[in-house]
């Protein structure tokens, strides 16, 4: 027996879903049911017999969910077969004759392409309606209003974009198969009409405008924009009336740009000009850390400049006892600008913080002030700095050294080792020894904290942060020392 | 100087604006005004309403506050020595321009950037303010995206930002140095440094604080930059490079290769040029295949002679060739990041490819129902009805599948 089911202009989505639980349910083949569309709606039930039960009376039907979702958009495509498509994959589905997650299936691959079309139209129809004002309603809310002639069904499963976008105003948009309109955020249907007679609306000379200027004539693609734009849509857009006056004319335009001679310079340049070379550049500092970290973001000796966002120089008083010299500025430092900032730099704070070390007190800096690193997607990769850059970059460190006149360095790492000692070979047997830079001053060796940081095994994580600030006390205890010696001679190891 | 009408200054400074590529008006948080308090919507797909004969998209309203400027930049058309018209919007005039747009459903929304008038502050505050009247006044919830002047104070960026979806700074040029040249009040440090406030200023606003509180919003749809390609002569893998280490360094959601374009009263400095269209297409298609598809840079530049890739062919296809010892392929057996170097299948059609084979053997016809070009794949691949042979490796291949350089087509 052959079931005719005909589903109504409005709502389709959910009335075929309804049809085809109801005909599955009933075990109907696709080859004895004809789908009809639109031609009376309420007929619904009557016609199609057994369907006439409420959803939730019939057996609930468990699809895949690609399946729901390809269904959902293929019903407002305008191929008449698209619900006898829809429901012969149904059946095989059910029958596992034909498998939903393969797109190498021909009628899954159909189904794919019918909605691709779908969405397509619904985009364009988000793209190119184009509003008329058409006054203001009885509340004050300003009215609008647009005709549009989409390839699909698809004002329906579009409207409800049109209402979250326009909330503050009522509009209308009509098409020849159904009307929707929104009225105080009340979306709504009704029959559709022919072409509308709108007001004219005086923001569409300023909208054309805008179009006619945006254009490059260098650039004329008029194929591509067709392709994105196909002359279907255009009637409804204000905008496209002048195009052919913009094509025809992009040749000559391109000619008398390049056929220009060079102008004179308008006198406002001059003046312009002449006001900049009178601004009196901020006056360089007379000297000191000041003068250094000025000419430090300048620097080019080595090529690690071009990479970098910017030199990091070192932080804290010139008078500082303690030195702290790290490997080179990361990340977080390289964008801030400011040395330690990052994910070592917080461990090295909370561990200085535990052995008493006041860190403000001390002048932190790194052997490298630059960060070097190789970009990998989103991220960028630390690279160790190699002995030409760290050589390079010594010239820095020894002037911050002879500024601030330490008499402590705390050498983090291998870089800082070989900044200050001349090797960084071997670190984890030196560590915890006093050694001295080439002018005598007393350097302490320990590890980097991002060398911590690396750690996997959490209880040598442990065991390497207690000794790491040991170390740190050590320095604390030298320093100390020095100080009640009253200034004078040298640390002892 | 006579007083300009809104039509005059519209097509002025939307006529200054046109060099920037940016148009995107995608990403960032979803919000909408179905509460019936404001006007807009955003999140996810940006759209374009409309495309201009230069076929580029046309989705945000995207001006210039005032094309007075101070800076000489040799490739700009609104330097300060350039005899172009100027004019000047009121920031009530962009506002207004913006909404009547919007309620006509022309745009997403407004890309809004400026020529350098009296100071770089003076001009970003009045930006910002354009973007404030917007939300604030007028509750806008559409799409905002500011230029952003790489000098102007810090806590001007953190205000834009927060009103912004997306902020952006040009680097403009490809080096330091041809920047230092071509733009001499531009500093390519000052514009690193921006860049970089931008990024750290977007992740404090990622941080929830401890009380588990949403920060204030920055710039939720990220940040991008814009070079202009053919104005010196950096080679296209100096260009990748520098873009590959922006991308890693900055966070951008896009770097925009845009090609030095004849300008109306051009610099002397700078003769015009027939504007690169086709270098600029096979910059974005190296581009996506570095961060897309699992390219090196050493392995695009192997299939760039001189640094530079070829206009002839796409950058896949320029590698495929050079490399035809990993040819072909067989889609039912290889994994997915060796097919996606097939010439010819993008991602899209990669996943249909693995989601496919778990059901079937692929063969020639199934492959194009899930949207290959059975020509252009063919040299490359193995499915379950075909096998290339020798075609892989013949000698006319190359010339088979390049296409005739589509600019000599432009004159």
């Amino acid at each position: 027996m052959t079931r005719v089911i005909t589903l109504p202009d409005l709502d389709t989505a959910r009335a075929w879903r309804q049809a085809a639980r109801a005909l599955i349910a009933d075990g109907v083949s696709p080859d004895d049911v004809v789908w009809r569309y639109g031609e009376g709606a309420g007929d619904l039930f009557a016609e199609a017999g057994a369907t006439s039960e409420e959803p939730a009376a019939g057996p609930s039907l468990t699809v895949p969910r690609t399946y729901a979702e390809l269904a959902d958009s293929v019903v407002w495509h305008s191929d008449p077969e698209r619900f006898a498509r829809l429901y012969a994959v149904l059946w095989h589905l059910r029958a596992r004759a034909v498998r939903i997650d393969d797109p190498g299936d021909p009628d899954v691959a159909r189904l794919h392409a019918m909605a691709k079309a779908v969405h397509r139209c619904q985009h364009k129809m988000k793209a190119f309606v184009r509003f008329r004002e058409i006054g203001r309603s009885d509340s004050g809310r300003l009215q609008f209003a647009a005709w549009f002639q989409p390839s699909h069904f698809t004002l329906e499963p579009t409207a409800p974009f049109f209402a979250r976008r326009f909330g503050d105003m009522d509009w209308r948009i009509v098409t020849p198969r159904l009307t929707a309109s929104c009225r105080k955020g009340v979306l709504g249907f009704g029959p559709g009409a022919p072409r509308p007679q709108l007001p004219e609306d005086a923001a569409e000379a300023l909208w054309a405008t805008y179009f006619r200027s945006i254009f490059n004539p260098a650039r004329l693609r008029v194929k591509a924009m067709q392709s994105q734009m196909p002359r279907k849509y255009w009637a409804n857009m204000p905008e496209t009336r002048v195009i052919p006056e913009l094509v025809a004319g992009a040749g000559a335009r391109v000619q008398a740009m390049r056929e220009a001679a060079p102008t004179v310079p308008p006198p406002r340049a001059a003046r312009i000009r002449a006001r900049a070379a009178l601004a009196e550049p901020e006056p360089a500092p007379a000297g000191g850390l000041a003068l250094l970290r000025r000419q430090l973001s300048d620097c080019i000796r080595c090529p690690l400049h071009r990479q970098a966002t910017q030199a990091v120089p070192g932080e804290g008083p010139a008078d500082a006892a303690l030195m702290i010299v790290g490997e080179q500025p990361g990340d977080q430092e390289d964008l801030a600008g400011r040395p330690f900032v990052g994910p070592a730099g917080r461990l090295f704070d909370a561990i200085c913080a535990a052995a008493g070390l006041d860190r403000g007190a001390a002048y932190v800096t790194n052997a490298v002030k630059h960060f070097k690193f190789v970009p990998r997607g989103k991220r960028r990769l630390h690279q160790r700095p190699n002995s030409g850059e760290i050589a390079h970059c010594r010239w820095w460190l020894d002037h911050e050294r002879a500024l601030v006149r330490p008499r402590l360095i705390l050498a983090l790492g291998a870089t800082a080792a070989e900044a200050l000692t001349g090797s960084g070979a071997g670190i984890l047997k030196r560590r915890g020894a006093m050694e001295r830079t080439e002018d005598g001053t007393p350097v302490l060796l320990t590890v980097h904290p991002s060398w911590l940081l690396r750690l996997q095994d959490p209880a040598e994580q442990t065991a390497e942060e207690r000794r790491f600030r040991t170390e740190l006390e050590r320095a604390v205890e030298l320093l100390r020392a020095r100080q009640e010696d009253g200034g004078a001679g040298a640390i002892r190891p | 100087m006579a007083a300009r009408t809104l039509q005059q200054k519209l097509a002025i400074l939307s006529d200054a604006a046109k060099y920037d590529a940016s148009c995107a008006s995608s990403g960032g948080r979803k919000r909408d005004s179905s509460d019936g308090k404001g006007l807009g919507s955003t999140g996810g797909m940006g759209i374009c309403h409309a495309y201009a004969p230069d076929g580029r998209c046309i989705s945000l309203l995207k001006i210039l506050l005032t094309n007075f400027c101070i800076y000489d930049c040799a490739y700009c058309v609104n330097r300060v020595s350039s005899n172009v018209p100027r004019a000047r919007f009121t920031v009530d005039e962009v506002v207004r321009l913006t909404i009547a747009f919007y309620r006509r459903n022309c745009i997403e929304g407004l890309f809004l950037s400026s020529g350098i008038a009296r100071s770089p502050d003076a001009t970003m505050a009045e930006m910002v303010e354009v973007a404030r009247r917007l939300r604030e006044q007028e509750n806008f919830r559409g799409y905002i995206h500011l230029k952003t002047i790489p000098d102007c104070a810090p806590e001007l960026v953190a205000a834009a930002g927060s009103y912004a979806d997306r902020l952006s700074i040009n680097v403009e040029l490809p080096t330091d140095a041809s920047l230092r040249r071509l733009a001499p009040e531009k500093d390519p440090a000052t514009i690193r440094r921006a860049m970089a406030k931008v990024r750290l200023l977007g992740e404090a606003a990622g941080d929830r604080s401890l009380g588990g509180r949403q920060p204030p919003r920055f710039a939720p749809a990220g940040q991008s930059t814009q070079l202009i390609i053919g104005a010196d002569g950096a080679a296209d893998t100096t260009i990748l490079e520098g873009s590959l280490r922006l991308y890693a360094s900055y966070r951008l959601k896009r770097v925009y290769y845009s090609a030095f374009s004849p300008i109306p009263d051009a610099a002397a400095s700078l003769p015009l040029v027939r504007p690169p269209l086709e270098r600029e297409h096979r910059l974005y298609q190296a581009d996506w295949l570095l961060r897309f598809y699992g390219f090196g840079l050493d392995e695009i530049a192997s299939a760039a002679p001189g640094g530079n890739l070829p206009l002839d062919m796409d950058p896949k296809l320029s590698w495929a060739l050079a490399n035809r010892g990993q040819f072909p392929m067989d889609v039912n057996r290889a994994p997915r990041e060796l097919l996606l170097r097939v010439p010819g299948l993008g991602v899209k059609v990669v996943d249909r490819i693995i989601a496919s084979r778990r059901s079937r053997r692929i063969d020639s016809r199934a492959l194009q129902r899930m949207g290959a070009s059975l020509n252009r794949v063919r040299p490359f691949v193995i499915t379950a009805d075909w096998s290339p042979g020798a075609l892989t490796d013949s000698a006319s291949l190359r010339a088979r599948l390049a296409r005739p350089d589509a600019q000599l087509a432009l004159l």
